[in-house]
C-alpha cells in the first residue's frame, strides 16, 4: 500500500499522529525523517514508547530517507512519513515523485514566522518551498487531524 | 526535601490548568504546582515553558500521557537532571498526595506519588 501520508509536523510522534491518522489510516509502519533523532538512541526510545508495537518504526536521517523512499512507496505494508520542517520534507521529496498529497500538521509559532492557522505558521521562504513543492506534483494541504478541513495552500498566502 | 519542592503539570489543552486548580481548591495548598499547556508550542517551546515552571527549582514533573509531545519536551531538557523527577499519568489523586509528602527526598516522593496515582484507578 506504500506511504498513505506525509507529513509535516514540528511535534513528530504524537497523539495526532498516531491515533488521530493512524488509526483511521491502519498505518502499520511510520518513517520518521529528523537529523537530530535519527542520531540519538534515548530519542528514538521516547518516540518508540509512543507507537503501538504493532506499528514498525523506522528513523532516518535526510540521506537516507532519499534513498530508501522507493522502496517504503513499494512496501505492502500502509505507512507514514513524518518530517518536522519543511525544508527536510523538500529535501526528501526532490521531484515529488510518486507524493500526491502532503499534510501539514503542526508547524508552530517561531521568530519570523506568520501565523497561516492556528496550527500553521510559516516564514515567508518556508511557504515558497511549498510553492514550489506543490509545483512539482504534492498536492499541499493543512488539516492537523482527519476530521478537520483541509486548507490549501493558496488559503495560506 | 524542603518546601522549596515544586510540583510542575504538563499536560494537553486544559487539563494542567484544571487540575492544578482542583488539587489547590480541595487541599487548601497554593503556589506549589504549577500548570503548563502544550498549546501552540513546538518541542522547542515547550521545554522553555516547563524550564520557566521549574525555575532552577528541585521538582517533580507530572505529564499526563506516558508519551508524546509533553514526555518529549520534559525529557528532552531534563533527562539526567538530578533535581527533576519525571511522573507519567498525572491524576488528581496523585497530585493530593504530593502536595502533603513533600518532605520527603525527591525520588521517595515521585515513587510515593506514582504508587498512590495508580492504586486510585479502581473498577467498581
Amino acid at each position: 500500500m506504500s506511504i498513505v501520508l506525509y507529513r509535516i509536523d514540528d511535534r513528530l510522534i504524537h497523539g495526532q499522529v498516531v491515533i488521530g491518522w493512524g488509526r483511521p489510516l491502519g498505518a502499520e509502519f511510520i518513517v520518521l525523517v529528523d537529523p537530530e533523532v535519527s542520531g540519538s538512541e534515548w530519542e528514538q526510545d521516547l518516540y518508540r514508547m509512543a507507537v503501538p508495537r504493532s506499528v514498525d518504526i523506522i528513523f532516518a536521517d535526510v540521506e537516507e530517507a532519499r534513498r530508501r523512499l522507493p522502496e517504503w512507496q513499494a512496501d505492502r505494508r500502509r505507512g507514514m512519513l513524518l518530517t518536522g520542517t519543511v525544508a527536510v520534507m523538500a529535501a526528501v521529496c526532490q521531484n515529488g515523485t510518486g507524493i500526491p498529497k502532503i499534510n501539514l500538521g503542526g508547524i508552530h509559532h517561531r521568530p519570523g514566522r506568520r501565523q497561516r492557522l492556528p496550527y500553521v505558521f510559516l516564514t515567508d521562504d518556508e511557504y515558497q518551498t511549498l510553492i514550489d513543492l506543490q509545483q512539482q506534483g504534492p498536492k499541499i494541504v493543512a488539516q492537523d487531524v482527519p476530521t478537520a478541513k483541509a486548507v490549501g495552500l493558496d488559503d495560506l498566502a | 526535601m524542603s518546601n522549596d519542592l515544586r510540583g510542575v503539570v504538563v499536560a494537553h489543552g486544559r487539563i494542567a490548568e484544571a487540575l492544578v486548580s482542583a488539587a489547590e481548591g480541595i487541599s487548601g495548598v497554593a503556589d506549589v504546582l504549577v500548570p503548563v499547556s502544550n498549546d501552540g508550542c513546538d518541542r522547542d517551546r515547550l521545554e522553555e515553558r516547563i524550564a520557566e515552571a521549574i525555575d532552577g527549582r528541585p521538582s517533580v514533573v507530572f505529564v499526563d500521557l506516558p508519551s508524546g509531545s509533553c514526555l518529549v519536551a520534559v525529557l528532552h531538557r531534563f533527562r539526567g537532571e538530578l533535581n527533576v523527577k519525571v511522573v507519567t499519568g498525572v491524576n488528581l489523586a496523585m497530585l493530593l498526595d504530593f502536595l502533603f509528602h513533600r518532605e520527603l527526598p525527591l525520588p521517595e516522593v515521585a515513587e510515593h506519588v506514582a504508587s498512590r496515582g495508580s492504586g486510585a484507578i479502581r473498577v467498581t
